[in-house]
């Protein structure tokens, strides 16, 4: 019983809260930041974008019979190309390599800089600015567009707003378009899509991403940051307190407050409380707030801010790239220290240089030519009518080169060893030559006879192949089977 | 309203939801509003594809699943599926029937062609008997050794895969019978005993000399006419050659004297019954490959 009376409040519950549980989306105005990290902004979105759209139409020459798309992921035909490497599926582990270096890349960049790859290169990031710069054209700046939104429906404002949808869908499009040029040879699909006669898939991809960059870019935007993606989770646990971030300088802003002209800057801070850098933010945060969630580290709020103290006359920098460790300490009167060599930067560069290292080793000394033996388990061995045993064996000879090869075939190791390849006659001398095409698998029957005098139980036996041309040798060890043990 | 003083939490700044469990109290971060309207869209979802697909099991005394608007089946569309891969092998498939045998081998798209068909075909109605591979068992032959009973040639193969072997009913069918020497009485024990000897000793074996030397005779007689003078067999009757290392029935002393006396004849379905031209072929093709061809 007291337990009850532990758990009955004493006084009557409080009245349930007014707040709702589910937010409506405020609608964010970004305004246009005029400086040097717009500018950087801007390089980094044409550079992204060409890339994106341009790269597929690169050629490449690698011979008759192979693609010559510079880049270029061949489902059908179970290659990926990229300029001078030709990755086949059992290799698959290059790109395994491949997104091990971009993740230590990442975690690299991150424990120095903070979220540069939010701020400069994430695709979000570059297609959300690029329809933001689209919204702008038809809508204009900041105060312009709020104005129109709050404006009732006229001529001016739907032909403003179909207008920017219309070209935000083009854009999209185009995005989806440039996607599939990956996976086919992109003249030859940029023809067939508008025919009707491209694969399926080739639509249903067009589709989705058009879908998803309209939705994502247009409409969802920083929404996508915050609610959907895992990595300002993830980079929590990899900047600390000396990466560079995206940082207000509360030692130099504090205390912050409107500033006439004339006045003294004597006991206050630099910050006049202008709202720029939450203005200028595609996030919708304050800035001043510290390091959040949110913040995608743009440095948009870094040239809005700087163009406000150039007008005050105060030095610029109040919001710059700067350490929470060094804000803190010039806020306590000590001395400033920047840390970029640090455990953790020496250990992601360290493993970088160590994953890269191995991939280029194994790209440089890739073998471009390989052999396997299948042996056949059903029959394991057969009998001849002469008592011989003989083994039947699929040879796979596959060749990565762009050149023809003819290997020389011979087997010894048991006495008595006869080789026979189905469909090749030995030369006289007892020669068997097996040719290779270029890019491709080649397959043979061979039947290896061993007299029955000199068979029994599990024996092994060497093949061994020679390049005629360049004299490169391969051999296969492999088992040869015979009744009795 | 205006009495309602929101309750904050001091550390974080977040309005609390009101709710409070033994000093717990939740936080009120409030989900955007879309997320909720996305739930919503799939339970609508989740109701419209009840409708448009099965998906309520069979319930006791509902006999079977609802079917769905749509009509989708996993049945229907596997039916469907292997319609159109028919569709898209028929035009190899009639290559198959116009081509000729030796042609089929030598055209290397038609050969790969046939090699796989003819493989699947091989695993589906031959390997029961003839094992994978062809490695064979006893009383069935194994088809990669260089041994034939009938023929090992293109043609004898589809022959026999056509028309199988003592199959009544396919008057084209290949036919021998060996009588059933000690069942029947032809011969005794002894002779038989004896016969055996000497069939032995054709393929080399120690065997007792002069049992040997007494069943030569009888061979002459009784056996020769169809496994032929020197025992190396007649293909036309399917006669197997006996001076080789290869026993269909067993190579041993009990094997053979069981063979000689209750015959051994074994059958083969003619497989023209029930497969179409073009899989004869390809099994024709595929047989051929396995090690013995001829």
């Amino acid at each position: 019983m007291s337990r009850v009376t532990l758990i009955t409040p004493k006084s009557p519950p409080p009245a349930p809260p007014p707040q709702d549980l589910y937010a409506k989306r405020k609608q964010i105005y970004p305004k246009l930041a005029h400086g040097k990290f717009r500018t950087v902004k801007w390089l980094a979105m044409a550079g992204m974008l060409g890339i994106y759209y341009l790269v597929p139409w690169l050629r490449w020459d690698r011979g008759t019979g192979v693609p010559d798309q510079a880049v270029l992921a061949d489902f059908a035909g179970e290659r990926f190309f990229f300029f001078g490497i030709e990755i086949w599926p059992q290799e698959a582990y290059y790109l395994a390599g491949l997104m091990i270096l971009a993740a230590l890349g990442l975690f690299l960049v991150t424990s120095l800089f903070g979220r540069v790859w939010c701020g400069y290169a994430c695709p979000q990031t570059v297609w959300t600015d690029l329809y933001i710069w689209v919204e702008r054209a038809f809508e204009g700046d900041r105060a312009a567009r709020m104005r129109l939104d709050a404006k009732p429906m006229s001529f001016n404002k739907a032909w403003r707003k179909v207008g920017k949808h219309a070209v935000w869908l083009l854009i999209a499009f185009v995005t989806g378009g440039a996607f599939i040029l990956y996976f086919h040879d992109a003249q030859m699909i940029a023809q067939t899509f508008f025919i009707g006669e491209a694969p399926l898939s080739a639509y249903w991809f067009a589709a989705i991403l058009t879908f998803t960059t309209y939705a994502l870019a247009g409409t969802m935007r920083e929404q996508v940051c915050t609610y959907l993606c895992p990595w300002p989770r993830i980079q929590a646990a990899l900047t600390d307190e000396h990466a560079l971030n995206v940082t207000y300088r509360y030692d130099r802003g504090e205390p912050r407050g409107p500033h006439r002209k004339g006045e003294s800057w004597e006991g206050r801070g630099d910050c006049i409380d202008c709202k720029q850098c939450v203005q200028v933010c595609p996030m919708g945060i304050d800035i001043r707030d510290g390091a959040q969630l949110e913040c995608i580290h743009c440095a948009l709020c870094i040239d809005a801010c700087d163009e406000m103290m150039k007008k005050v006359e105060r030095p610029t920098g109040l919001i710059a790239y700067d350490t929470d460790i060094a804000v803190a300490r010039r806020a306590a009167g000590m001395r400033t220290q920047y840390r970029l060599i640090r455990a953790r930067t020496v250990l992601y560069a360290a493993l970088m240089v160590a994953i890269a290292a191995l991939m280029a080793w194994g790209l440089l000394n890739r073998g471009t030519f390989e052999v396997n033996v299948l042996k056949d388990r059903s029959p394991p061995y057969v009998r001849l009518s002469d008592g011989d045993i003989r083994n039947g064996y699929t040879l796979k000879l596959v060749n990565k080169s762009g050149e023809a090869r003819e290997m020389s075939l011979e087997a010894n190791g048991i006495d008595g060893l006869q080789l026979e390849v189905i469909g090749l006659e030995a030369t006289e001398a007892g020669r068997i030559f097996l040719p290779v095409a270029a890019h491709g698998v080649d397959r043979y029957r061979i039947f290896v006879t061993v007299p029955q005098e000199t068979a029994g139980g599990r024996d092994h036996f060497t093949l061994l192949l020679q390049d005629t041309a360049t004299g490169e040798l391969h051999g296969n060890r492999t088992s040869f089977m015979a009744p009795g043990d | 309203m205006s009495e309602h003083h929101k309750d904050i939490d001091q550390p974080t700044g977040v309005e609390t939801t009101g709710h409070e469990w033994d000093g717990i109290k939740e936080l009120n971060n409030p989900l955007p509003r879309w997320w909720l309207y996305i739930w919503y869209g799939t339970i609508a979802f989740s109701i419209g594809y009840m409708v448009v697909m099965p998906a309520i099991p069979a319930l006791p005394g509902l006999g079977t699943n609802t079917r769905g608007l749509a009509g989708q089946s996993d049945r229907i569309a596997v039916a469907e599926q292997v319609e159109s891969l028919r569709a898209q092998r028929s035009a190899s498939g009639s290559a198959l029937l116009t081509a000729s045998l030796e042609e089929i081998e030598t055209d290397r798209e038609l050969q790969q062609f046939a090699m796989a068909s003819g493989e699947s075909a091989f695993g589906d109605n031959c390997a029961t008997c003839h094992g994978a591979g062809g490695r064979g068992a006893k009383g069935y032959p194994t088809l990669a050794d260089d041994a034939w009973l009938w023929s090992g040639t293109l043609e004898g193969i589809q022959y026999t895969l056509q028309h199988g072997i003592r199959h009544e009913e396919d008057p084209e069918t290949r036919f021998s019978l060996m009588p059933a020497f000690g069942r029947d009485r032809l011969l005794e024990r002894q002779q038989i005993d004896d016969v055996v000897n000497h069939v032995l000793s054709l393929s080399g074996r120690e065997v007792d000399e002069a049992a040997s030397s007494r069943g030569a005779d009888i061979f002459a007689a009784q056996c020769a006419s169809c496994h032929g003078a020197n025992g190396t067999g007649d293909r036309t009757v399917g006669a197997p050659n006996l001076t080789d290392d290869i026993w269909v029935f067993g190579g041993e002393y009990r094997d053979v004297y069981n063979t000689v006396y209750n015959a051994r004849n074994a059958h083969m379905p003619a497989w023209g019954e029930r497969l179409d031209e073009a899989t004869i072929k390809s099994l024709a093709v595929y047989v051929h490959s396995l090690g013995g061809g001829e």
